[in-house]
């Protein structure tokens, strides 16, 4: 489904460019929007969410696939977390789908999915660390690292089970937007991937936006 | 007296080989189809848990009784246990969006973590989570020990986290686990289904490829239907299946299956 949202991005309160293959995070406080805008197209966003107050309680994929019986996100999700609680809420999106089920790119996953030489490459768990290793603020380690969303990216599953990366469906100017319900924080690695075509084989800047109200 | 079972029987009679000798028992290969002496066996009734750590080379077979089990199940690396199965890298490095034979389960550190090395079910799944609290209450009602005694009216999710608990892990140790046993499908638009099936006497067989902490529940699956609590008993029969061999079906069942196995064998000098 596909909903525009009426938000003017001069009202926005944060306004940030997160450069392509770099990580983002921030604190979003309950009942802000937050937007990510795909401005180049067909860029993933890998994004994790966390309890801003208990970061033990994070986004969960599978919780958020088991509440609403469906593997694909979109407007409407709630963006469950672990303790079964709504996290934020998909209120616009003109891209259609997002992915919950593919994951992060790590250097270990690249040699077992490429070839064993495709370790030494930029990839998303590695922005992932980078983060928390210069985060003071929450505690956290790798075991924090959970299964994120991949906004923008094209994950296809067949009725008989099958599963593939495809070429994404946005383009530039695509965004998907969200109301927190929770303080929450935000972990992003715009993904530098280019072994696949979930960023067209070139990765690309994002824009995000805050606002105070919906 | 030795024991081994074939892909249609499993002996009832476990008779307990420790006596044997470590190194005559490790030069077992698997060639994918369990053979093997068996180590020890046990029945795990409907909504109970269990974890234990399944070593490198050892397997276990999972038989679903009287049809219509569901063990959700998840996997650490008995050494690092921030190293656990990653439902994502596992489903993506095979095309796959289910478990079932030659499929292999891979770590957040691209190692084989297990094998699937037989399966007469046919599809496991792993997106859909395991069932909490809330659902078990909202599905079939609260009951405590205090009216119910020892019926295991307990959430997956408390079942795993006692397990959990018994290791030094707590709920930042969570992940997507499998639940084996479950058949869930989707439609065109992502919808979800869970198929029952109420076949008695079915199996899978899981080879652990690395020392792995197995923690499991036997509660229902998340999708299990309002007033339909009856959670199954499972049989869980563990044998020395020896390391994957050159021909192993897993190992050689897709490309990347054969790079974890590189991956693993460096974490494990062979």
């Amino acid at each position: 489904m596909l909903v525009e949202s009426k938000l003017d991005p001069k009202t926005a309160v944060v306004t940030e460019i997160c450069a392509a293959g770099e990580p983002w995070m921030r604190e979003i406080r309950k009942g802000q929007v937050f937007r990510i805008l795909d401005l180049e197209g067909n860029q993933a966003v890998d994004t994790l969410f966390y309890n801003a107050s208990d970061p033990e309680e994070r986004y969960s994929a599978i919780d958020t696939i088991q509440r609403q019986r469906n593997l694909y996100l979109g407007v409407g999700t709630r963006l469950m977390s672990t303790e079964g609680r709504a996290m934020l809420t998909i209120v616009a999106d003109n891209c259609g789908r997002h992915d919950t089920l593919g994951g992060a790119c790590a250097q270990e996953s690249n040699t077992v999915r490429y070839s064993l030489d495709k370790r030494f490459m930029h990839a998303c768990r590695d922005n992932f660390m980078s983060a928390i290793q210069h985060d003071h603020d929450h505690g956290m380690n790798k075991r924090d690292i959970t299964h994120n969303i991949n906004f923008f990216m094209n994950v296809p599953v067949t009725p008989e089970g099958g599963l593939t990366f495809e070429d994404g469906i946005s383009a530039p100017g695509k965004y998907v937007e969200m109301r927190a319900e929770m303080d929450v924080i935000c972990l992003i690695s715009n993904c530098p991937q280019l072994n696949n075509p979930c960023n067209a084989y070139n990765p690309t800047p994002i824009r995000l936006l805050i606002w105070d109200q919906g | 007296m030795t024991l081994y079972f074939s892909v249609s029987s499993v002996p009832s009679v476990v008779q307990d080989l420790r006596t044997y000798s470590k190194g005559l028992l490790m030069q077992v290969v698997s060639k994918g189809v369990p053979a093997g002496p068996v180590l020890w066996e046990e029945t795990l009734p409907g909504g109970a848990h269990w974890s234990g750590v399944m070593r490198r080379g050892t397997a276990l077979r999972f038989t679903d009784i009287e049809g219509g089990a569901n063990v959700s199940a998840l996997f650490w690396n008995f050494e690092e246990k921030s190293e656990r199965y990653n439902m994502p890298d596992t489903l993506k490095a095979q095309h796959t969006a289910y478990l079932t034979r030659g499929h292999c389960g891979f770590s957040d550190m691209g190692r084989v973590m297990f094998s699937i090395v037989d399966d007469s079910a046919g599809w496991h799944d792993t997106v859909c989570g395991v069932i909490d609290d809330a659902t078990m209450t909202e599905r079939f009602g609260a009951k405590r020990f205090q009216e119910n005694r020892n019926a295991m009216h307990r959430s997956g999710r408390e079942g795993l986290l006692k397990e959990m608990g018994r290791w030094g892990l707590g709920k930042r140790d969570l992940h997507a686990n499998v639940n084996f046993f479950s058949k869930v499908v989707t439609d065109a638009g992502g919808n979800l289904s869970l198929q029952p099936s109420r076949t008695p006497g079915v199996h899978v067989d899981v080879r652990f490829d690395m020392d792995v902490l197995l923690a499991v529940s036997c509660a229902p699956h998340p999708f299990v239907e309002q007033g339909t609590y009856g959670p199954k008993p499972v049989k869980i029969t563990a044998w020395r299946a020896g390391i994957a061999a050159a021909d192993d079906h897993c190992r050689n069942f897709r490309g990347e299956n054969q790079r974890a196995f590189i991956n693993t064998a460096r974490y494990f000098a062979d």
